[in-house]
C-alpha cells in the first residue's frame, strides 16, 4: 500500500458527496420515468399495423443496444446543438439515460405483454372496449407485474450508468467525486467511499421498488 | 319454458357466411336466423367451426363472404358498427377471462364505465344486481383468482349482463369446470333463459339443450348439418353424422 489512508478529505467533503447522491438520485429517477414511458409507448409502436412505425422502433432499439451507452451520450451533447436543440449537462445527461433504459424497457415491457393470455384481449374488445382501452386497462398492469423484477433490475443498471454523465460534466456523484479527487490526490479514499454511496442508493431503490409492488400488484393470482 | 312466438322479429341473421383459414375453409355458407328471445344450442366435432362462427358475430373473427346482421347492424370492417354490436351482445369464453388485477365488482363496472360512460354509482350498483342474481353478491370485493372455477364463470356471466346486452353468447361455458360445478353454471343459464335473453350456446350439455333449447343445431366440417327442436333432434335426428355423433356424446355422458 502506498501513503497512509486518510479519510478526513471524505469527511469534509462528505457535504458535497450527500449533494452528489442528490443529484444522482435526480438523474436516475427522471431517467426512469423517460424510459418507462418509452418502454410503453415503444411497445404500441413496435406492433404497430404500419411498417413504417414499426421498422423505426426496432431501428432505435438496435441501435441503442448495440452502442456504447457513452458514446450515445457524446453524440447527443455535441449533435443536438448543431440541430439547434439547446439542452445543457443534466438535460442532456436525462435524455440519453431515458432513451438508453427506455431501448431495453421496450423488449422487457413487451415479453410481459406478450405473456398474457390472449384471452384477455378478447374478454375486453367483447365487452366493446377500444384496443387502446383493453391495452391501458386490461393488459398493462398484469404485464407490468410479469416483468417487474426484470425491469427494476434494468433501472438499477440505468442508475449506475447515470455515473458514465460525469463524461459531460452533469451533477451526480460520480463527477462530485473527481472533482474532489483532483483537489485532494485522495483517489482511492474518494472512490472507496462512493463506491458504499452507490451500493446504498441500489438498495434504498430496491426497497422502494418492492414497496411499489406491494403497493400496484397486490392481488392474488393462484 | 315460454317459447318466443315464431314471428319475432330476426335478431341475429347469418346469411351465406363463408370463413377461410389461409386455404382451409372453416365455414362453409352458413345461414342461420336467430330470433329475439330465441335459444339456440349450437353442438358438434372438436375442429367443426362452432367457436369461429360464434366469434364472427361480434366481429373477433373476420369472415370472407356473406354477410351477418345484428338487430340491424351489419357486422363488417366498420368500427361504428363493431362498437354497437359488441356492446349489445355479451359473450362468456370457456376459460372465464376475467381481469386478475380488478376485483370482481370492478370487472363488473368496467365496460360499463368506459363504453357506456354510465357513472360510478349507477355502475356498481348494476354489477350488485347481477352479481346477486348469479348467487355471488358476498364475493364482490374479491379477486378472481379467490374464486372457485364455477364462481368466476358466473361472474362472467354477470359482467357480460352489465352491459344489458339484447343476446348473448356462450363458448362451451362449462367444458373448463369440475364436474361439480358444471350445475351451478348451468342453472344461471337456465334462469338467464327463462328471463328471455337470446343465446346461442355452444355446449355438449345435452340435458341443458333439452331444458332450454328452441332449437338444437349441429355443426360438422364448416356446415350447419342439422336443426331442430330438442325433442325431435335427439329423437329423430335425419342426417347420418348427427346419430354418429350423438352416439359418442351420449356415450361419454
Ligand atoms: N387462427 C387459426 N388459424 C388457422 N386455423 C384455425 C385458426 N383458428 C381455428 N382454426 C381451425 O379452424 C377450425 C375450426 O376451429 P373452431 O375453434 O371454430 O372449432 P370448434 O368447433 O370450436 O372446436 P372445439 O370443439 O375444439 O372448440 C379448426 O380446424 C381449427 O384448427
Ligand atoms: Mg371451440
Amino acid at each position: 500500500m502506498g501513503p497512509k489512508l486518510d479519510f478526513s478529505v471524505v469527511f469534509d467533503a462528505l457535504p458535497a458527496l450527500l449533494w452528489g447522491c442528490v443529484g444522482t438520485f435526480q438523474l436516475a429517477l427522471s431517467g426512469m420515468a423517460l424510459a418507462l414511458a418509452i418502454g410503453i409507448g415503444g411497445v404500441l409502436t413496435r406492433n404497430s399495423r404500419r411498417a413504417p412505425v414499426r421498422l423505426a422502433t426496432i431501428t432505435f432499439i438496435e441501435i441503442i443496444r448495440n452502442t456504447p451507452f457513452l458514446v450515445q451520450i457524446f453524440f447527443l451533447f455535441f449533435a443536438l446543438p448543431g440541430l439547434g436543440v439547446k439542452l445543457d449537462p443534466t438535460q442532456t445527461a436525462i435524455l440519453a439515460l431515458g432513451l438508453n433504459g427506455g431501448a431495453y424497457a421496450i423488449e422487457i415491457i413487451r415479453g410481459g405483454v406478450q405473456s398474457i393470455p390472449k384471452g384477455q384481449t378478447e374478454a375486453g374488445l367483447a365487452l366493446g372496449l377500444h384496443k387502446g382501452q383493453v391495452f391501458r386497462l386490461i393488459i398493462l398492469t398484469p404485464a407490468l407485474r410479469a416483468i417487474f423484477p426484470a425491469l427494476t433490475g434494468q433501472f438499477i443498471m440505468l442508475t449506475l450508468t447515470s455515473s458514465i454523465c460525469s463524461s459531460v460534466a452533469a451533477y451526480e456523484l460520480t463527477s462530485v467525486a473527481q472533482r474532489i479527487e483532483s483537489d485532494t490526490f485522495r483517489s482511492f479514499e474518494v472512490y472507496f467511499t462512493i463506491t458504499g454511496m452507490y451500493l446504498a442508493m441500489s438498495w434504498i431503490l430496491m426497497v422502494g421498488f418492492a414497496a411499489i409492488a406491494r403497493r400496484q400488484f397486490n392481488y392474488p393470482t393462484r | 319454458m315460454s317459447h318466443p312466438p315464431s314471428d319475432a322479429a330476426p335478431l341475429i341473421s347469418i346469411e351465406a357466411v363463408d370463413k377461410w383459414y389461409g386455404a382451409f375453409q372453416v365455414l362453409r355458407g352458413i345461414t342461420l336466423t336467430v330470433r329475439k328471445g330465441e335459444k339456440i344450442v349450437l353442438c358438434g366435432p372438436s375442429g367443426s367451426g362452432k367457436s369461429t362462427l360464434i366469434r364472427c358475430i361480434n366481429h373477433l373473427e373476420t369472415y370472407q363472404a356473406g354477410r351477418i346482421v345484428v338487430d340491424g347492424v351489419v357486422v363488417n370492417d366498420s368500427v361504428k358498427n363493431i362498437d354497437t354490436v359488441r356492446s349489445e351482445v355479451g359473450m362468456v369464453f370457456q376459460s372465464f377471462n376475467l381481469f386478475p388485477h380488478l376485483t370482481i365488482l370492478q370487472n363488473c363496472t368496467l365496460a360499463p364505465m368506459r363504453v357506456r360512460g354510465v357513472n360510478k354509482a349507477t355502475a356498481e350498483a348494476t354489477a350488485r344486481r347481477y352479481l346477486d342474481r348469479v348467487r355471488i353478491l358476498d364475493q364482490a370485493d374479491k379477486y378472481p383468482a379467490q374464486l372457485s372455477g364455477g364462481q368466476q364463470q358466473r361472474v362472467a356471466i354477470a359482467r357480460a349482463l352489465c352491459m344489458e346486452p339484447k343476446a348473448m353468447l356462450f363458448d362451451e361455458p362449462t367444458s373448463a369446470l369440475d364436474p361439480e360445478m358444471v350445475k351451478e353454471v348451468l342453472d344461471t343459464m337456465v334462469g338467464l333463459a327463462a328471463d328471455g335473453m337470446t343465446m346461442i350456446c355452444v355446449t355438449h350439455e345435452m340435458g341443458f339443450a333439452r331444458q332450454v333449447a328452441d332449437r338444437v343445431i349441429f355443426m360438422a366440417n364448416g356446415e350447419l348439418v342439422e336443426q331442430a327442436p330438442p325433442e325431435v333432434f335427439f329423437r329423430n335426428p335425419t342426417q347420418q353424422r348427427t346419430r354418429d355423433f350423438l352416439g359418442q356424446i351420449l356415450a361419454q355422458h
